[in-house]
């Protein structure tokens, strides 16, 4: 299998060294990296906006997807431009989608145009560090907007597998538009509900173009925090410590998920 | 609800004792709604999209223009042309397209006989790779790239359109493993054995009867991993320092240029996933499928 030696090459081998590199000093093992890293303070700060970040995002965007996903599939008319428009951003990357953000909440941005027309104000600085919460606000919106959609997909396909006897059935027994929801498409779609919540835990995790195209480094995120270490700080070992932090909390936090959720899917599985 | 019948019904209650039209009335505004909700949605989905069009193509002074206008008054492409004219973005670009179309090449030729493989045959520690497979999503980009960074520094690979190939491909690769194998699944076997009993070899059976029932799948997951190169930007940050990509140029010039240059960049990075979605709406469902799982 050429394609295993290949990723065992670039995926399991970086891996191994960037382990080791982290806890490497000039002379041997030592854990000087990570308190460099534990001593800064934006190091903290991108800790906790990272987290803070997920906390916010991800419910959001979850009840977003899955009302978006009934709608879809209650076949209004246009769904399928809907459903074309809706996929768009799918595909831009979170630094195209920081940038678009920013026509928005820039100081002299259309937001702060809108809002000039209606006589509210005259240009809010809503990305201006002094501002922590707007700042959240304007990455929560572009993240939202962002990776919604790949949440959309994942339930869309979903709700397509189920048959439309359930739906029916439940209908002829006289179950109301939210006792379908909740006991016929809940249950049927957490498989897919929680592959997207594992991939989106990733990607959340992963995120930085978005906050670092809006707000500059006023709103330090975990990779964003590698990415300073290593190209303007040059310093690969702290970056490849961050890194594993990374690496570590997407791994937690993707196994939580797994457990969480594994139970109930048992049971549905068994019925 | 169309008006006639809505006539009938009324008609039918002279006659009969009154219907109840609480329902139908109810159901209607049901509808109303929802068609709301997703009108809704489309602006939040569409506008943004719109206002970055608007701010790339907007002329200088527009641009400067407190309040702007929301409708495409100033247009011109002067903010297009100084961004593409401006230092390292035709290089830039060049190096996107190019390690796109590479790491597409590659990601084929070594994802899809593994895909085949796991349609088709039995093997041992099949599942084991499965495994791996899904394990290597898990794996953020950070984590390689910086040792990456440095073994390519040591081979001589580092800042080059192959060095990103390489680190594209091995992002691409479980994805496209994955997809190719629910592609290959989905060619009926029968088809292929009938080939093999009428005296193609296997070879030939693949590239007869197999490959062009599969290209179509084949050419979207081929769009899917493009875009994936096209967009991704930490490794190609990381990774190069004078040829850079599109994105990673983007990115790191981000701080000391001025809001047109972002703005051209943004609406720039963000056409390619319109044509993207137009080309693939109708393999989007397919490929999160049940197998993601």
């Amino acid at each position: 299998m050429p394609s295993f030696v290949f990723m065992v090459l670039l995926l399991g081998w970086p891996t191994v060294v960037g382990i080791r590199e982290a806890f490497m000093g000039p002379d041997g093992f030592t854990l000087a990296n990570w308190e460099r890293m534990a001593a800064e303070p934006r190091f903290w700060e991108a800790v906790r906006n990272t987290l803070l970040l997920i906390v916010v995002v991800i419910p959001i965007q979850f009840v977003l997807a899955f009302g978006m996903a009934l709608l879809l599939q209650s076949r209004l008319r246009g769904s399928r431009l809907y459903f074309y428009l809706w996929a768009v951003p799918l595909a831009v990357s979170d630094l195209a989608a920081g940038l678009v953000w920013l026509s928005i909440f820039t100081d002299r941005g259309y937001l702060n145009s809108v809002l000039a027309a209606l006589g509210l104000g005259d240009g809010f600085s809503w990305l201006s560090y002094q501002h922590h919460s707007t700042m959240l606000l304007a990455v929560v919106l572009a993240e939202i907007w962002r990776s919604t959609s790949l949440v959309l997909i994942i339930v869309v396909a979903g709700m397509q597998m189920i048959p439309r006897e359930y739906d029916e059935a439940a209908q002829v027994f006289g179950g109301g538009a939210w006792q379908r929801v909740r006991h016929v498409i809940l249950p049927l779609v957490k498989p897919n509900l929680q592959v997207a919540l594992i991939l989106r835990m990733i990607m959340a995790m992963q995120s930085f173009a978005v906050a670092q195209a809006l707000t500059g480094r006023n709103f330090p995120l975990l990779v964003g925090e590698t990415y300073e270490w290593f190209a303007a700080l040059q310093n690969p070992a702290v970056a490849g410590a961050v890194a594993l932090v990374v690496l570590g909390v997407s791994l937690v936090a993707s196994i939580t998920c797994l457990r969480v959720l594994r139970q109930p899917e048992a049971e549905v599985r068994l019925r | 609800m169309t008006a006639v019948e809505t006539e009938k019904t009324s008609r039918a209650g002279d006659a009969l004792p009154p219907v109840d039209r609480g329902p139908l009335r109810r159901r209607r505004r049901v509808r109303s709604l929802q068609q709301l909700a997703a009108v809704a949605i489309t602006l939040f989905m569409g506008v943004p999209v719109y206002l970055i069009a608007l701010a790339a193509l907007s002329s200088r002074t527009a641009l400067n223009d407190f309040p702007k206008s929301f409708l495409p008054t100033g247009l011109s492409t002067t903010t297009i042309r100084a961004f593409l004219s401006s230092t390292g973005i035709g290089p830039a670009t060049f190096n996107s397209v190019a390690s796109g179309l590479l790491t597409v090449l590659l990601a084929l030729v070594i994802g899809a006989p593994a895909g085949y493989a796991l349609a088709r045959y039995v093997f041992r520690g099949r599942d084991a790779y499965q495994l791996v497979l899904l394990l290597t999503r898990a794996l953020p980009i950070v984590v390689l790239s910086i040792p990456l960074a440095q073994l390519f520094l040591n081979t001589g690979v580092y800042d080059t359109v192959t060095a990103v190939v390489l680190i594209h491909t091995a992002l691409a690769l479980p994805t496209t493993v994955l997809i190719t194998a629910s592609i290959f699944v989905s060619v009926p076997r029968d088809v292929e054995e009938a080939a093999l009993i009428f005296g193609c070899t296997r070879f030939g059976a693949f590239r007869r009867v197999v490959l062009p029932l599969a290209v179509p799948g084949l050419a979207a997951s081929s769009v899917f991993t493009f875009v994936l190169s096209w967009n991704e930007v930490l490794g190609a940050a990381v990774i190069t320092l004078d040829h850079r990509t599109l994105p990673a140029q983007v990115l790191t010039s981000l701080q000391q240029s001025p809001l047109a240059y972002r703005f051209a960049g943004g609406f720039l990075l963000v056409i390619p996933a319109l044509v993207f979605i137009a080309l693939m709406r109708r393999y989007l469902l397919n490929m999160w499928g049940t197998r993601a799982g």
